[in-house]
C-alpha cells in the first residue's frame, strides 16, 4: 500500500471518528450549546482544554522553534503552560461561580456597561480571528506537505468536518470531539518521540533520553550538542542565545498573561459541573498539555542532533567530514519537493556543509583554511524538526500517516474552541446582550449556529488566500488577550472598588497601547512598508520585542483603570454584592 | 437577625483572607521558580547538572512545567480543605 493511501485511510477514519461524536452530541439548548450544559466532567474537560489550548503551531511548529532557541526557547514553554497556574489560581473558579455563558458577558454584567462588554467582544473577535486563520493554515499545511492533497481540497474537507460537528454539536460536540483529538494528537506526537530517544539514547521517555547519554558513548547528548554546534560557529544549545534575558524574562509574561486572558481557552472552565471541579480540571488540563510541552524540547534537541550528525559524520574540517551529496538520505528529497528544505553545493565540492555563516570570524577561518564558501542548507524551515522525524528516525510510513491525523486534529480542535467563542460572541453579546434583547431562545440558537457558520467560512477563505501578515498578527492576538481582557477579569474580581469608567479605560489604553507599539515596527495595520521603525533589538523601545510587548500593556491597562477608578463614583451596592458572591463557591 | 449577617460577613471576610495568602503563597512560588532560577539565575545555575541536563536548562524547558502542575494541584486540594473550614463549598 502506498504511503499517500494509507495516510489518507488512517485521516479519514478519524474524521469518521469525529462525524459519529458530532451526530450523538446533538444539541437542543442555549446551555448544551454554549456550556455543554455545564455537565463535563473535569478530567475530561481537562483532555478537552488541552485540545483547545494546543494548536497547529504547538504541534507542527513549537518543537523546531526551540531547535533553534536552545536554552532560551524555553520562554514559549514556560509562558504557555505558566498561564494556566494564573488561570487556576485568579480566573477560573470565579467565573465559573458566575455561571453564565461567555466571557464578555462577565465584564458587561460586572461592569455594568454594554461599552465595556463591546470593547471586550471586539478584544475577543480581533484575537479570534486571528488566531483561527493560523489553524486553518495548519490544516492545509499538513494535508499538502505530509499527504500530497492539493491544498485547496484538504482545507474544503477540513472546514467540512468542523462544520458538520461544530454549527450542530456546538459546546457539547466539540468537547467530545477534542477529547478524540486530545488522543490522536498526543498518540502521534509522542510516539515518533519515543522511538527516537530509543535510537538516540537508549532511554524511551524522550523526557529522560534528553538528560542521558548517547547510545553506546559516555557524552551527554547535550553536551555533544554543545560542542558540535561550537565546532561550527554556533552559540551551544544550553547557552544563552537568540534574544536577550530581558526579552526571555518579558517573552514568557507576556505569553502567560496572554495563555490566561484567552477567551476560547477560559470558557472551557465554565463546563464543569461544579467550581472544585473547575480548580482541578486546570490542573488535568495543564497535565495533558505538559505531556505534549515536556516531549517537544526532547524532540526539538534530538531532531537537530540528527540533522547535524547527517550532515557532519565526521571531523569539522575533515575535507571527508561532510556528507556527499548523493549520500544524501531518501527522506530529503521529499522535503526539497515541498519547498521546505533546500541544498545548494556553493564550493562545489560534492559535499554538504552546515555552519553559522554570520559568525564573520568563524566564516572566514572555514572560507580560508577548509574552501568552505557559506552555509549550503540554504532552506531550512523550523516546521521540518517535526514533520520529518519519523523519516529521520526511519519510522514506518504509518507513523508518518499518524504525524498527519496529528497535526490536523491539533488544528481542528484550536479552530472548533475559537469559532465557538467567536460565534456565541455575536449571538450571546453582540445580539440577546446589546441589539436584541428579547430575542427567543431559539432564534439566538440559529443566529449562534449562522454566525459559526460564517466564521467557518471566512476562516476558509482566509486559509486559503493568507493575509501577508498572517506570521505577525499572531502576537497582536497574545498581546490584545494580555492587555486587555486579563487584567480587566482580574480587578473585576480581586478589586472590588474597581468601576466602569476605569475598567473601559484600562481596556481601551491596553489595546491602543500595544496595538500602537506592535503597529510601529510591523506596519499600520501590518501594511507592509509602513512601519515608522525598523522591527530589530536595536530601535525597540527599551530593546523589548513585539511579541514581548503584551506585559506591558497588561501594566498600562491596570494602572489606567486603578488611576480611572480612584477619581470616578464606586460601584453600586449590588454589583460589589455580585463580587462578594463571586468570590464564594456556595450559592445564596 | 442583624447580628447573624454580621458575622457571616466577617466569616467571608476570613475565607477570602486566607484564599488571597494562599494565592499569594503559589504565586510566590511561581515567579521564583520561572522567572528567577529559570530566566534570571538559569545560566548561573548551568553550572550544576542534573544527569545530563545542565540545570538551568532543565528548569527552562521541563522542571518550571512539573512545578507548575504542583501549584494547581496543591491550590485545588488546599481550596477545596478551605471551603469545608470555613462551611462555603457547594453542597
Amino acid at each position: 500500500m502506498t504511503l499517500q493511501i494509507l495516510s489518507l485511510i488512517v485521516v479519514g477514519l478519524t474524521f469518521a471518528l469525529y462525524i459519529g461524536i458530532a451526530v450523538w452530541a446533538r444539541t437542543g439548548s442555549t446551555s448544551e450549546f454554549y456550556v455543554a450544559g455545564k455537565g463535563v466532567n473535569p478530567v475530561m474537560n481537562g483532555m478537552a482544554t488541552a485540545a483547545d489550548w494546543m494548536s497547529a503551531a504547538s504541534f507542527i511548529s513549537m518543537a523546531g522553534l526551540i531547535a533553534f532557541l536552545g536554552y532560551t526557547g524555553g520562554a514559549y514553554l514556560m509562558g504557555w503552560t505558566g498561564g494556566y497556574v494564573l488561570m487556576a489560581l485568579l480566573l477560573a473558579p470565579y467565573l465559573r461561580k458566575f455561571g453564565k455563558f461567555t466571557v464578555p458577558e462577565f465584564i458587561g454584567d460586572r461592569f455594568y456597561s454594554k461599552a465595556a462588554r463591546v470593547i471586550a467582544v471586539i478584544a475577543l473577535l480581533v484575537a479570534s480571528i486571528t488566531y483561527v486563520i493560523g489553524q486553518m493554515r495548519g490544516v492545509g499545511i499538513a494535508f499538502s506537505n505530509l499527504l500530497n492533497v492539493p491544498l485547496t481540497a484538504g482545507l474544503i474537507s477540513g472546514m467540512v468536518v468542523v462544520f458538520l460537528y461544530a454549527v450542530f454539536g456546538g459546546m457539547k460536540g466539540i468537547t467530545y470531539t477534542q477529547i478524540a483529538q486530545y488522543v490522536v494528537m498526543i498518540f502521534a506526537y509522542t510516539v515518533p518521540a519515543i522511538f527516537i530517544a530509543l535510537q538516540l539514547t537508549g532511554n524511551p521517555l524522550p523526557q529522560l533520553g534528553l538528560g542521558s547519554t548517547l547510545a553506546g558513548e559516555e557524552t551527554y547528548l547535550l553536551e555533544a550538542l554543545d560542542n558540535t554546534l561550537v565546532d561550527l560557529g554556533f552559540d551551544p544549545y544550553t547557552g544563552v542565545a537568540g534574544m536577550s534575558m530581558t526579552n526571555m524574562f518579558l517573552l514568557t509574561l507576556s505569553l502567560m498573561i496572554g495563555t490566561a486572558g484567552l477567551p476560547h481557552v477560559i470558557v472551557r472552565f465554565f463546563t464543569v459541573p461544579r467550581i472544585r471541579d473547575a480548580r482541578k480540571s486546570a490542573g488535568w488540563a495543564l497535565l495533558f498539555i505538559a505531556l505534549l510541552y515536556t516531549t517537544a524540547p526532547a524532540v526539538g534537541a534530538m531532531s537537530m542532533w540528527n540533522m547535524i550528525d547527517m550532515v557532519q559524520p565526521g571531523e569539522v574540517g575533515d575535507p571527508e567530514g561532510n556528507i556527499a551529496i548523493e549520500d544524501l538520505p531518501e527522506w530529503t528529497d521529499r522535503w526539497q519537493e515541498t519547498g521546505l528544505l533546500g541544498f545548494e553545493d556553493k564550493n562545489e565540492d560534492g559535499r554538504i556543509q552546515y555552519y553559522n555563516e554570520d559568525n564573520e570570524e568563524f566564516h572566514q577561518m572555514a572560507q580560508e583554511e577548509w574552501g568552505w564558501e557559506g552555509n549550503e542548507i540554504v532552506t531550512l524551515d523550523r516546521d521540518i524538526i517535526v514533520l520529518a522525524t519519523p523519516g529521520i528516525a526511519n519510522l514506518p510510513n504509518w507513523v508518518i500517516a499518524l504525524v498527519a491525523a496529528g497535526g490536523i486534529a491539533a488544528a481542528l480542535s484550536t479552530a472548533a474552541g475559537l469559532l465557538l467563542a467567536i460565534s456565541s460572541a455575536i449571538s450571546h453579546d453582540l445580539l440577546k446582550g446589546v441589539f436584541m434583547p428579547r430575542i427567543s431562545e431559539k432564534r439566538e440558537m440559529m443566529a449562534a449556529r449562522i454566525s459559526m457558520a460564517a466564521a467557518i467560512l471566512l476562516a476558509g477563505y482566509l486559509g486559503l488566500n493568507p493575509p501577508g501578515f498572517a506570521a505577525e498578527v499572531v502576537a497582536l492576538a497574545f498581546g490584545f488577550a494580555a492587555a486587555s481582557l486579563f487584567p480587566t477579569l482580574m480587578m473585576g474580581i480581586f478589586y472590588k472598588k474597581m468601576n466602569n469608567y476605569g475598567a473601559i479605560a484600562g481596556m481601551l489604553a491596553g489595546l491602543l497601547v500595544t496595538a500602537l507599539y506592535i503597529f510601529i515596527y510591523k506596519g499600520w495595520f501590518f501594511i507592509p512598508g509602513t512601519n515608522m521603525l525598523p522591527d530589530q533589538e536595536a530601535y525597540w523601545l527599551f530593546g523589548i520585542g513585539t511579541g514581548s510587548f503584551g506585559a506591558i500593556g497588561a501594566l498600562v491597562n491596570f494602572v489606567v483603570a486603578f488611576v480611572v477608578a480612584k477619581m470616578t463614583a464606586p460601584p453600586p451596592q449590588h454589583i460589589q454584592d455580585l463580587v462578594e458572591s463571586v468570590r464564594v463557591p456556595r450559592a445564596d | 437577625m442583624a447580628n447573624g449577617n454580621e458575622t457571616q460577613a466577617e466569616e467571608r471576610t476570613r475565607y477570602w483572607r486566607a484564599n488571597l495568602k494562599i494565592i499569594g503563597g503559589c504565586l510566590a512560588v511561581w515567579a521564583v521558580v520561572s522567572f528567577l532560577l529559570s530566566i534570571v539565575l538559569g545560566p548561573t545555575l548551568n553550572a550544576f547538572h542534573l544527569g545530563g541536563y545542565p540545570l538551568g536548562f532543565w528548569l527552562a524547558q521541563q522542571g518550571s512545567i512539573y512545578v507548575f502542575l504542583i501549584i494547581i494541584f496543591f491550590y485545588a486540594w488546599r481550596m477545596n480543605k478551605l471551603d469545608i473550614e470555613f462551611n462555603v463549598d457547594e453542597e
